[in-house]
């Protein structure tokens, strides 16, 4: 989205920072997803009257009440049903959905999925710790396999869900992976999710200090980052590592993406692939790299393919098409009707 | 002919079949005649769950009741003067009900070996006598039908499908209504294949024909029904989801914002979701979501955004949307909840009528969680009704529940439409920002009302942020001080309650204002309880009928007007809740008068209680 008005004068940092003391514990990776955001709205040019925040419930759902602009803190799960009732009431506001991994794909996974699938003009940030924190600790649906916690003692049971692979079943259109300690990446993801005119999946792994700490330490410490993350530009090469030299490769007898380092057996640049992301079967192999060893986890813009129209165009255009063409009078008086001509009493 | 025609001043017809033969067709197409004919009328449309449950079965039986009258006709009739039982399912099923010396009229053609069978029926009851009691007309309608649309070459199964024309034609007959309106309604719906239109025509003539030439036993007459002396305007038939959409509709242009409807398919509320998507000419946008909680919370979303939301379900649905109603209730947001209710609990009966979520409304939700319950009483009535819930929701930004049957939403009345330019429109004021440099607090009250104003995202100077979390009552902003959530929980309640001065007082719909006993009803048992109380009047004893529009919070004066009485007895359609609310409210020893079946107050059953307590 979205040509919207442009503040009159440039806003900054504070404009967008509301007074309200923020309550995340210290050293949550919130705080940086934060920052980052009222960081980078001045950035798009956007208002602060026609931006909305909707939440559900959780430690992430939080975020509206310290951005400084309309929002919404609704119940557990059901942000994107708000949000998308919203957006038929109001489409020229610029709604961001603000869930967590409980939020969006346990108890909302309902909302969340039709929200994708329907292409609703939102951006849907989804802070993924894997764990529940608000409630203390328990698993969650993105925790890994054995994770001990208060409701699972001997270890959870239920395999992890994948977020991106959820996000491209349900039909999405625009789907991103970042970091909460990347603020150089995180704002140009913010951007893109911001400009796509449709439904825009972000996933960010956020770390929680409390209950889950150093969950994604092993593809987001300094000391790895660099051979864990693939961050994939549109039209580049899938290179990654610390000297650069790793790559992507497409291997048809697998029909699976591998790791492959150039100027290693024979391989060269030209092996490595080229990222499209309006490539959906790429987009879902990418969102699976990082499970085997020795893959990168893929962040930037995994899939990105514009509709012809939003959601909330389609339903409205219907609307719009329509309306003025008939009265309330008309529709009540235009069945077949009959006159009494005075009132007789017998 | 004419000379044969007797007068009658009221008839209750009712058309009986398998769930295939197109009874609530027949039915609404008679409907149409008759009320065309100034007659005054009451429906019953009465189905099954099951889309085509196995033919022939008992449970497959579907039947459409009509009362209809040169009087004022308030309920559907206790018991039918004519029978239409189209095969031995339909007969077994309703014949209990038919009033001694009613006419029978059943197709013989339908009365086979299996069929009988089916039915439970270990011999043929046209052979033994059993039907003695009634007056009855045994016709091969099927054959007669078959001879009759012959020409068009119709398979056999597609010309039997002509065969409830027949019987309509046949049921015109007899009552003197006209065909045209039925005719002109077949080439319209069935335009684009205009033999079958032919052959439904030809068989609906075949059928009054018959009437009009067959030389059937003497008591197989001919009748006229006048038209009831009615109030001066322009009338058509309407049914309660009609109405009820139609009002929302309304309160949208009074309030002059769009609506927003979120729904979820549901029985027996799913028409009104159909009627409003049918009207995006008058701007009303609608969303089929993915689940009853994201209905309603599009709608709480819609509000948000300086609309109108409206949600619209029946029981099972309206507990789903339990926890939002709270969000609604905290935020003090406007929404329109409708409750179309069903037999309960649980599945319970989706198709037939109950007012059994009375407690669900008023008091069915998480925490301290107040807010206004208005019910409809007839279809026609669902139109003020539903304006009144748009008028009380944005006023005081609260959820509102209007209360609505099965009944009711599939009822049809004659109704005098009313004239749109005479209602009082209820424009909203958005927030405005706060002229000097003060924060925006977005719970700032109207003394009077308690409301809060409505801010609309969009709008510069008035950005805030509301949530379910308790808010100070001073800024707006989260606070979990325990004065305070005192004083929110107090205000909530406290503006729900002053709701009661801005709605008419109680009047009594029949009867004195004090007296021995008062019958005290809400929603779809106005019918019966006012003509039972007209009756037991009639007959000298001492009762008044009151029936109850606003049941949270009560009119102010109502506690007062029921401590007029000796005795207050509260017929319902559930096991005794408003009973349970007024004894709650106003320690009075109300006394319930309870029937659960499904099925509506017959007058009879409610004239024997108010005999019975009137007498000692």
């Amino acid at each position: 989205m979205n040509e919207l008005s442009t503040p009159k004068t440039p806003l900054t940092i504070k404009d967008f920072t509301s007074d309200q003391e923020v309550r995340w514990c210290p050293g949550c990776g919130d705080y940086a997803i934060l920052k980052c955001m009222q960081r980078t709205l001045p950035e798009m040019g956007v208002t602060r009257e026609n931006t909305v925040f909707v939440s559900g419930i959780g430690c992430s759902s939080r975020f509206p009440y310290y951005m400084n602009t309309y929002g919404f803190h609704t119940i557990h799960g059901r942000a994107p049903a708000v949000a998308t009732g919203l957006k038929l009431a109001n489409p020229e506001l610029d709604v961001w959905v603000i869930t967590g991994d409980g939020d969006g794909l346990s108890i909302g996974g309902n909302h969340l999925m039709h929200a994708l699938r329907r292409d609703v003009d939102l951006n849907i940030l989804l802070f993924n710790n894997k764990i529940y924190g608000l409630t203390k600790g328990q698993y969650s649906p993105t925790s890994d396999l054995g994770t001990r916690s208060p409701s699972t003692p001997q270890g959870s049971v239920d395999p992890a869900l994948n977020p991106i692979s959820y996000a491209l079943g349900s039909g999405a259109h625009f789907i991103a992976r970042t970091v909460d300690t990347a603020q150089k990446h995180m704002p140009g993801v913010f951007k893109r999710a911001h400009a796509f005119k449709g439904a825009s999946f972000v996933e960010i792994l956020q770390n929680c200090i409390v209950y889950n700490d150093e969950a994604w330490q092993g593809i987001t410490d300094k000391s790895v980052a660099a051979d864990r993350q693939l961050l994939l530009e549109h039209g580049e090469k899938m290179l990654f590592g610390a000297e650069g030299n790793k790559g992507i490769r497409f291997c048809p007898e697998k029909f699976a993406l591998e790791v492959v380092t150039v100027g290693e057996n024979g391989v060269t640049e030209d092996d490595v692939m080229v990222h499209d992301e309006t490539n959906r079967r790429l987009a879902q192999m990418l969102g699976e790299l990082g499970a085997n060893p020795g893959e990168p986890v893929a962040m930037g813009v995994l899939y990105a393919r514009q509709a012809d129209h939003s959601y909330t165009e389609a339903v409205l255009g219907q609307v719009a098409d329509r309306k003025g063409k008939t009265t309330l009078k008309d529709i009540m008086y235009g069945g077949q009707t009959w006159e009494v001509s005075e009132t007789i009493t017998s | 002919m004419t000379s044969d025609i007797q007068v009658l001043e009221s008839a209750v017809v009712r058309f009986a079949g398998d769930s295939g033969d197109g009874m609530q067709l027949t039915g609404s197409q008679f409907t149409t005649s008759t009320a065309l004919s100034g007659s005054d009328l009451a429906t019953f449309p009465d189905f099954p769950a099951e889309i085509r449950a196995p033919a022939g079965t008992t449970f497959g039986v579907s039947a459409f009741q009509i009362n209809f009258g040169a009087k004022s006709i308030k309920t559907v009739g206790d018991r039918p003067d004519v029978l239409v039982a189209m095969n031995p399912a339909a007969l077994k099923v309703n014949v209990q009900n038919l009033r001694s010396g009613g006419l029978l009229v059943v197709d013989t053609g339908a009365f086979s070996k299996r069929n009988l069978q089916k039915a439970g029926y270990e011999t043929d009851p046209l052979t033994t006598g059993e039907l003695d009691d009634f007056q009855v007309v045994e016709l091969d309608v099927s054959k007669l039908t078959l001879e009759a649309v012959k020409e068009f070459g119709l398979g056999n199964k597609e010309a039997l499908r002509c065969k409830n024309m027949w019987t309509l034609g046949l049921m015109l007959w007899m009552f003197s209504r006209n065909r045209e309106p039925v005719i002109a309604w077949l080439e319209k719906k069935f335009s684009k294949l205009p033999n079958i239109a032919s052959a439904n025509i030809a068989a609906l003539n075949a059928g009054h024909a018959f009437g009009e030439t067959a030389e059937l036993s003497a008591h197989f007459k001919r009748y006229q029904i006048g038209a009831k002396h009615s109030e001066a305007g322009i009338y058509r038939t309407v049914t309660g989801s009609q109405a009820l959409s139609w009002g929302i509709v309304a309160g949208g242009e009074l309030a002059r914002l769009p609506i927003v409807l979120g729904s979820y398919p549901i029985t027996p509320a799913s028409p009104i979701l159909h009627t409003l998507s049918n009207m995006k000419e008058l701007g009303v946008v609608t969303f089929q979501a993915e689940d009853e909680i994201a209905a309603i919370c599009a709608a709480i979303g819609a509000s948000y955004g300086g609309a109108l939301g409206v949600t619209s379900s029946s029981g099972p649905g309206i507990a789903l949307k339990g926890e939002a109603l709270g969000l609604a209730i905290s935020t003090e947001l406007p929404v329109v909840v409708i409750n179309s209710q069903r037999g309960g609990p649980s599945t319970g009966l989706p198709t037939k009528t109950e007012q059994s979520d009375l407690y669900q409304a008023i008091y069915g939700r998480n925490g301290d969680a107040p807010l206004p319950v208005i019910a409809t009483r007839s279809p026609g009535d669902c139109f003020e009704a539903a304006i009144e819930a748009c008028r009380i929701a944005i006023k005081y930004m609260t959820p509102v529940m209007l209360l609505t049957d099965g009944f009711i939403a599939n009822a049809a009345e004659p109704w005098k439409l009313p004239d749109l330019n005479a209602l009082t429109p209820f424009p909203v004021k958005f927030a405005e920002a706060p002229e000097d440099e003060s924060e925006f607090n977005p719970f700032k009250r109207d003394e009077q009302t308690l409301a809060r104003h409505w801010p609309k995202p969009g709008v510069s100077g008035t950005e805030h942020r509301i949530g379910g979390i308790e808010k100070s009552f001073d800024s707006g902003h989260i606070s979990y001080d325990p004065a305070n959530h005192q004083k929110m929980t107090d205000t909530r309640a406290g503006k729900i309650d002053g709701i009661a001065n801005d709605i008419p007082l109680q009047t009594v719909d029949q009867g004195e204002e004090s007296g021995t006993l008062a019958v005290v009803g809400w929603g779809s048992t106005y019918g019966p309880i006012s003509e039972a109380v007209k009756a037991a009047r009639a007959e000298g004893l001492n009762v008044s009928h009151i029936h109850i529009r606003y049941l949270h919070p009560f009119p102010a004066n109502l506690g007062m007007l029921l401590k007029n009485y000796a005795k207050v007895i509260v017929p319902e359609m559930n096991n005794g809740q408003l009973k349970t609310v007024i004894r709650d409210r106003f320690l009075i020893d109300a006394k319930p008068v309870n029937k659960v079946s499904g099925q509506p107050f017959k007058i009879q059953e409610l004239l024997d209680v108010i005999r019975a307590e009137a007498a000692n």
